[in-house]
C-alpha cells in the first residue's frame, strides 16, 4: 500500500534520513522503532511532505512525491503528529469538525455525523468532552482527540508519530488497544514509537531506525524476542539482573 | 457652568466612540492578518483610504450610497486578495521582516497611486441619512456618527460569527493555532492566509467608507489612521478581536477627551503617547495572551 524506496532527507548539511527503504502492505500495523534523533519523525514528515526529501514514494501506485501537505488527507493518509499538535483553544467538537475538512464538500453531512458516531464509540471520553477547549485536556485525552482528528478524514493508512509519549501506561494500552481495534476494521498503520515494546505487542512487522537508516527489519514477533533489539531499545528486563548472573 | 461641562465631555465621547469605531475596525484587520501570518500589514491603513476614495467615486458615476458601499468594499477586498497573491506569496524569503517591509512598500505604492489617480483635494461623501443633527441631552449628535457605531458593531458581530460559527472560520482560527497540523487536515494554508488579507482588506474599506462623511476622503488620510489603527490593536492585544475593539474605542475617547479638554493639538500624540506606554509596561496589550 506504502512504497518507500531510498529516500533521504536532510536539515542543511546534517542528513536525518540516509535511504530508507519500507513498505506496509494493506491490512497491517508497522512499526518503524529507533532511538531519539533516529530519523523517525522525520521520515514521517517527508512522507506527508512537511520536510524536503528525494526517493520515492508511491501510495497505493500513486507518487507522493509531489503532494503538498494539505493534499495528503484526501488521498487516504492522515498523519498524527508527535506532540499532538492540537488547536488548543478549540473545541473538542470543533477538531472533530475540521479532521473532517476535505470532506465537507464531497458527501452528505449525515455520513461525517455516522462517523463521529463511530469515533464516540471507540473514544466516549471524548463525547463528554465535546465543548471542552482541547488545550484543557488531560495528555491521554488529547492523544485520543489527535487520532480521532485524524480518522475524522476517513483515511486508508494512519501514520502516527509517538503517540505514547508522556502517557501513563495504562493509557499508552488504551491506545495500542484502539490502533489493534481500528486494524480490525480495516485500517493500515505505520506507528513510529519510542516504547518500543509497547508497539511491538501490537504490530505485525516492524523496522528499526538507526541514525537515518533501517539497520533491521522482520517480524514483531521476532524482534520482539531479538537479544539485540531487547537490549538496544527495550531495556533489559528484571530478570536479567536477578537471575541472569 | 457643570452642565456645560457635562455637554462638552459628551460630545467629545460621541466623537471619540466614532473614531473610535473606526480604529477597532483597523485594529481588527491588523488582527487577522497578524493571526494568520504573524506579520504587521502596514498597507491596512491604504485599504482604508482606498475604501473611502473608491466609493466617493463609484457614487459619482452612480448615486447610489448602497450601491457604492457594496461596490468599493468588495473593490478593496479583491485588491486585498490580489495584494497577498502578488506581492506576499511569491516571495521565496518567508521571515516576518521581509514580508513587513513588502506591505510597508506596499502602503507606499497603493498611495502614490491613489495620488495619481484622484489627486491631492479631497472629496466629500455625502452622509448615509441626511446631516440634521439629533440632541441628546446637552449635545448633538449626527445621524452618520449613529451610522458609523451600527455598522461598526454589525461587522464585529458577523466577523466573530464567522469565526466560531462557519467551517471556514474555524478553519482560518486552526491556521492561526498550528499551521502545521491545519495543513495535515487539509486546510490549505496559504489559502487561509489570502482570506485573512480579504477580510482586513474589506474591514478597512468599510471603516473607510464610513468615515468619508465626516472627514473627507483624501488620498493621504490612510497613513494616520493606519497607525491609529495599529496602535488600538496593540492597545488591546494584538490578536484578540474583543481586544481589537476595546483598544479602539478608548483611543478614540482618550484622543478626543484630549483634544477637548487640553488642546486638539495633542490628539495625534495620544494614540503615540498610549502606543508607547504599552509598549513599554504591557507589550501584550490589555486583553493580549501571547507575547
Amino acid at each position: 500500500m506504502l512504497q518507500i524506496r531510498n529516500l533521504t532527507a536532510s536539515y542543511g548539511p546534517v542528513t536525518a534520513l540516509a535511504g530508507v527503504t519500507l513498505h506496509v502492505r494493506e491490512g497491517e500495523i508497522v512499526a518503524l522503532i529507533g532511538a531519539n534523533g533516529a530519523g523517525k519523525t522525520t521520515l514521517l514528515n517527508a512522507i506527508a511532505g512537511l520536510v524536503r526529501r528525494e526517493g520515492e514514494i508511491t501510495f497505493t501506485g500513486r507518487s507522493l512525491m509531489t503532494v503538498a501537505p494539505e493534499e495528503l488527507v484526501s488521498l487516504g493518509v492522515a498523519l498524527v503528529p508527535e506532540g499532538r499538535q492540537l488547536f488548543a483553544p478549540l473545541s473538542v467538537a470543533d477538531h472533530l469538525l475540521l479532521g473532517a475538512y476535505c470532506r465537507h464538500r464531497r458527501v452528505p453531512a449525515r455520513e461525517i455525523a455516522a462517523d463521529r458516531e463511530r469515533i464516540f464509540q471507540l473514544f466516549p471520553r471524548l463525547q463528554e468532552r465535546l465543548e471542552q477547549p482541547a488545550g484543557t485536556m488531560s495528555g491521554g485525552e488529547q492523544q485520543m482527540l489527535a487520532i480521532a482528528r485524524a480518522l475524522m478524514a476517513r483515511p486508508r493508512l494512519l501514520l502516527l508519530d509517538e503517540p505514547s509519549l508522556g502517557l501513563a501506561p495504562l493509557v499508552v494500552e488504551a491506545i495500542m488497544t484502539t490502533l489493534a481495534r481500528l486494524r480490525k476494521q480495516g485500517l493500515t498503520v505505520l506507528l513510529v514509537e519510542q516504547n518500543a515494546r509497547a508497539a511491538l505487542k501490537i504490530a505485525d512487522r516492524a523496522y528499526v531506525l538507526e541514525t537515518g537508516r533501517i539497520i533491521l527489519s522482520g517480524a514483531a514477533r521476532d524482534l520482539l524476542a531479538d537479544r539485540q533489539v531487547t537490549r538496544a531499545y527495550l531495556g533489559r528486563d528484571y530478570k536479567e539482573f536477578t537471575d541472569g548472573r | 457652568m457643570p452642565s456645560e461641562i457635562f455637554g462638552a465631555v459628551l460630545q467629545y465621547l460621541i466623537s471619540g466612540l466614532t473614531n473610535g469605531a473606526i480604529y477597532a475596525l483597523i485594529a481588527l484587520g491588523f488582527g487577522i492578518i497578524f493571526n494568520a501570518t504573524h506579520i504587521i500589514n502596514f498597507a491596512q491603513g491604504e485599504f482604508v483610504m482606498l475604501g473611502a476614495l473608491c466609493a466617493i467615486s463609484l457614487y459619482q458615476v452612480f448615486p447610489s450610497l448602497p450601491a457604492a458601499f457594496l461596490g468599493s468594499t468588495l473593490l478593496v477586498t479583491l485588491l486585498g486578495l490580489l495584494f497577498e497573491r502578488l506581492a506576499l506569496r511569491p516571495v521565496k524569503d518567508r521571515s516576518p521582516l521581509t514580508l513587513i517591509i513588502i506591505t510597508v512598500g506596499g502602503a507606499v505604492l497603493l498611495k502614490g497611486l491613489a495620488m495619481l489617480w484622484w489627486g491631492k483635494e479631497a472629496y466629500n461623501l455625502p452622509p448615509f441619512t441626511g446631516a440634521t443633527p439629533l440632541h441628546l441631552g446637552p449635545a448633538t449628535i449626527l445621524p452618520q456618527n449613529l451610522w458609523v457605531l451600527g455598522v461598526a458593531a454589525l461587522l464585529v458581530a458577523g466577523l466573530e460569527a464567522f469565526f466560531r460559527l462557519t467551517l471556514t472560520g474555524k478553519a482560518m482560527r486552526a491556521c492561526a493555532y498550528n499551521p502545521v497540523a491545519a495543513r495535515l487536515v487539509g486546510i490549505p494554508a496559504m489559502r487561509m492566509v489570502q482570506l485573512s488579507f480579504g477580510l482586513s482588506a474589506a474591514l478597512g474599506a468599510a471603516g473607510g467608507i464610513l468615515i468619508a462623511p465626516l472627514t473627507l476622503g483624501v488620498y493621504d488620510m490612510g497613513t494616520m489612521l493606519g497607525l491609529k489603527g495599529f496602535s488600538a490593536a496593540i492597545l488591546g492585544g494584538l490578536g484578540s478581536s474583543l481586544g481589537g475593539v476595546l483598544g479602539g474605542l478608548l483611543l478614540g475617547v482618550a484622543e478626543s477627551l484630549a483634544s477637548g479638554l487640553i488642546s486638539s493639538g495633542y490628539r495625534d500624540a495620544v494614540a503615540f503617547f498610549i502606543l508607547l506606554v504599552v509598549l513599554f509596561v504591557r507589550p501584550q496589550g490589555l486583553l493580549g495572551g501571547r507575547t
